[in-house]
């Protein structure tokens, strides 16, 4: 497993976009949360919103970052045909996949933590200017908070499972462009599909299956109970797909020719 | 001595016609031929189709009478042919040919209930938009014509007819010390108003023409009072709408008639309602109290455009699903020649290098429009059928409103399909292609319908992202003289139609030009 580690490392660290894309995801993720907890203001009759995850609001874009720097590890091999090198090289083709798998989980964790970190910060300077103060019964989101960690570490471990998610879909897809297809359109489109179904049982059962709906339940500190899952249950969900996406991608990457 | 020139070799073949029909021709080979383009591409549009018909086989409504299962009404339709909300308390008498009705408002004063914060209690206020005023109508039917001239409760004077069109007049609020003076003219089928705060001096607020309106009409005077609209974050996303009972009572003096009018008894009625809430029931019912020349008119509802029904554009929120096929296929039909190093043959054949993502975006755009314009006419036409006889009802609107949101749809694919496929030729890669034209497209559009982003946030990143375009699916109007939650999740765009889609075109465009250039100074 080591020479597969470093192998990996070695390839992800040359490529040309991994830094770039590392800096982007912190970048994107904190500006836009910035820019949500900016664009959000709370009356002093009080409002629904959840600070906290308002402040952790652009791992909503940065999950997209997430999957562009995953599916090319494996999907720009097969683009190139260096796949066949790689396989050639370590003929232990699960190991090749988990070693890529824990490099991608460990550099997103990383930048996700630097990511996460930060847009806290950021919604502690910027919510209290919109009428999210103490005085108001809103706590500022705060890492001692129980809540709030959790909401904040649940973020980081978020994006690593996107991570792992995207690299499996991307293994089992091969072509990058219908990877990034199917990655995205799972995440984004299940949500969206909950607001069209006008059933409230089907809606809450598609919350339920929706990756990006129930694993962002992590980001939730306020009114958990009208949530359809508790956070952590919601994070399992997209740790499910994760798990079911990288035994997909595992199974057809053993199976297949390359 | 002769010299011996040496004529270079000429091919005997005629030179090779350089015409854009056949790099048409030949990028529609290439697509044509590619298996999984085209199944892609029909994907694309079966998602669109299957999604809408799973959308409106999923949408019920029944009507009861108690446990008795009914038919649900049909709600009324106005001249212009637009679903209307047309309740309201009428005072009224007939009046035959020309004619003019002249009053005086001293005060309007209301209730509403359960208001937030807490919900708990009614108290008195009037909602913005609360009404009363002169009345000239075709009869007492539910979206017959009418002009009305009335004072509001924060909106001041106003002329309205035929539930859309609306003139201010002078701002104020109606109070004992502060009168309005309100006179509605008819002659013909013109309706004039005429505004004063003393009774002598009048100033003209504004004319209604009412085509086609009958000799003998109903005229008098009326009160309404929309609903109090309050919006509250939706746990799961998207926001909750709730609209509550309001009644509004206006008092009338000084009124005077002119023409032939009726004798006898004013008529009461409460048109389009029932008057069933508890309120209603128990304290003040709508009506008329009438004594020694002032007259007392209590009422609620509205004389409005009405969006009570499903609107056919959300048959189409799978486009939204379509898109993101459309644009994987746009972004390979380019990429993937890079990839295979086909791009080298493509140039070599057809040399003048800018022709190519023209052509390419040429054929994209086609094969997509025509798959998306199948896509929506299906799912519009059965979509329709299936909601009602779900026992739905759909919201009329003219075929020319019908044609844009199905065409309009169409472009929309056509047109992400041409800035996906720049942004291929400009990327040459085909996940920071996929990925721009996510973030572009289908990110902000989901951003400003599903989630947290406050209503002034969401309605700028419809008007400067490519998602804009999806204004081309908006069919009903947002009216100034209407309270309502005028935001994006409801299907308001902040642009209008045509608007919009240019924005989407012009991103294509630029995307396309950029695309021409750096295909012509780079190294294939």
């Amino acid at each position: 497993m080591r020479r597969e580690l470093h192998a990996e490392w070695t390839k992800l660290r040359t490529l040309r976009g991994t830094g770039p894309l590392l800096l982007a995801l912190v970048t994107l993720t904190v500006a836009v949360s910035a820019l949500a907890a900016g664009a959000v203001s709370c009356p002093p009759t009080g409002c629904d919103h959840d600070p906290v995850r308002l402040s952790l609001f652009g791992v909503q874009v940065g999950q997209a970052i997430v999957a562009v720097l995953a599916v090319p590890t494996i999907s720009g091999e097969y683009g190139t045909g260096m796949i066949r090198t790689t396989l050639a090289a370590m003929p232990r083709r699960t190991t090749v996949l988990a070693a890529k798998a824990a490099i991608l989980a460990g550099l997103t964790l990383v930048a996700g933590t630097i990511a996460v970190l930060a847009s806290v910060l950021a919604g502690r300077l910027v919510l209290p200017g919109n009428g999210f103060t103490p005085a108001h019964g809103h706590l500022l989101p705060s890492l001692a908070d129980g809540p709030t960690l959790r909401a904040a570490a649940g973020s980081v471990l978020y994006l690593a499972l996107i991570a792992l998610l995207s690299l499996g879909i991307a293994t089992a897809v091969r072509d990058s462009a219908a990877a990034i297809g199917v990655v995205l359109g799972l995440l984004y489109l299940l949500p969206l599909m909950g607001l069209v179904v006008s059933d409230p049982d089907w809606q809450r059962l598609l919350w339920r299956i929706s990756p990006m709906s129930a694993g962002l339940a992590i980001q939730a500190t306020k009114n958990l109970a009208t949530l359809p899952l508790t956070p952590w249950a919601g994070l399992g969900v997209l740790a499910a797909w994760a798990a079911a996406a990288l035994l997909g991608g595992g199974l057809s990457l053993r199976l297949r020719d390359a | 001595m002769t010299t011996a020139t040496g004529t270079p070799y000429r091919s005997a073949l005629p030179p090779g016609r350089d015409r854009f029909a056949h790099l048409l021709r030949s990028e529609w080979t290439k697509f044509r031929t590619v298996r999984g383009w085209v199944i892609t591409t029909t994907i694309a549009a079966l998602v669109v189709a299957l999604l809408g018909l799973l959308f409106a086989s999923g949408s019920r409504s029944t009507c009861g009478i108690g446990p008795i299962e009914v038919a649900c009404p049909t709600p009324p339709v106005g001249p212009d042919g637009e679903a209307v909300d047309d309740t309201f308390y009428f005072v009224h008498r007939s009046l035959t040919g020309d004619g003019d009705i002249t009053v005086r408002l001293t005060s309007m004063t209301g209730i509403i209930t359960y208001p937030p914060p807490d919900h708990d209690e009614i108290v008195p206020g009037l909602v913005p938009w609360a009404k009363a005023g002169v009345i000239v109508k075709d009869g007492t039917r539910e979206g017959s014509a009418y002009a009305a001239l009335m004072a509001t409760a924060r909106h001041g004077v106003r002329m309205q007819h035929n539930f859309t069109h609306d003139t201010a007049g002078r701002p104020g609020v109606v109070s004992p010390a502060s009168p309005r003076w309100l006179r509605l003219t008819r002659s013909g089928d013109t309706l004039t108003g005429y505004e004063s705060a003393d009774g002598t001096r009048w100033t003209k607020v504004g004319t209604a023409r009412l085509a086609g309106l009958p000799a003998t009409v109903q005229v008098g005077l009326f009160v309404a009072s929309p609903g109090d609209l309050t919006v509250k974050q939706g746990s799961l996303g998207g926001s909750i709408e709730q609209v509550r009972f309001t009644q509004a009572t206006a008092v009338f003096d000084h009124l005077s008639l002119r023409g032939a009018t009726s004798p006898g008894e004013w008529s009461r009625q409460g048109v389009g309602r029932t008057g069933d809430t508890d309120w209603e029931r128990y304290h003040r019912p709508a009506g008329l109290e009438e004594s020694g020349g002032t007259f007392t008119v209590t009422g609620s509802g509205d004389m409005a455009p009405s969006v009570d029904g499903h609107q056919i554009e959300r048959l189409l929120t799978g486009a939204l699903a379509g898109l993101i096929v459309v644009i994987v296929v746009a972004v390979m039909f380019v990429t993937a020649e890079y990839r295979r190093g086909l791009i080298r043959t493509t140039l070599l054949a057809g040399p003048r290098r800018g022709r190519m993502p023209v052509a390419k975006a040429v054929v994209i755009a086609a094969v997509v429009f025509v798959a998306g314009l199948a896509a929506a006419t299906v799912t519009v036409v059965f979509g329709r059928r299936i909601l009602v006889a779900n026992g739905n009802h759909v919201l009329p609107m003219s075929w020319l409103t019908e044609v844009r949101v199905i065409a309009g749809t169409a472009a929309l694919f056509a047109f992400t399909a041409v800035f996906a496929l720049a942004l291929g030729a400009l990327f040459r890669r085909g996940v920071a292609a996929v990925i721009t034209a996510m973030v572009t497209i289908v990110v902000p559009f989901i951003l400003a319908t599903a989630s947290v982003l406050p209503d002034g946030a969401a309605q700028w990143l419809l008007r400067l992202t490519p998602a804009a375009g999806f204004a081309i699916q908006q069919t009903m109007p947002q009216y100034a003289h209407v309270l309502r939650h005028y935001v994006p999740a409801a299907g308001y765009y902040p642009l209008a139609p045509w608007a919009g889609l240019a924005v989407l075109g012009g991103y294509a465009a630029l995307a396309l030009g950029l695309a021409v250039f750096r295909v012509r100074r780079r190294d294939a």
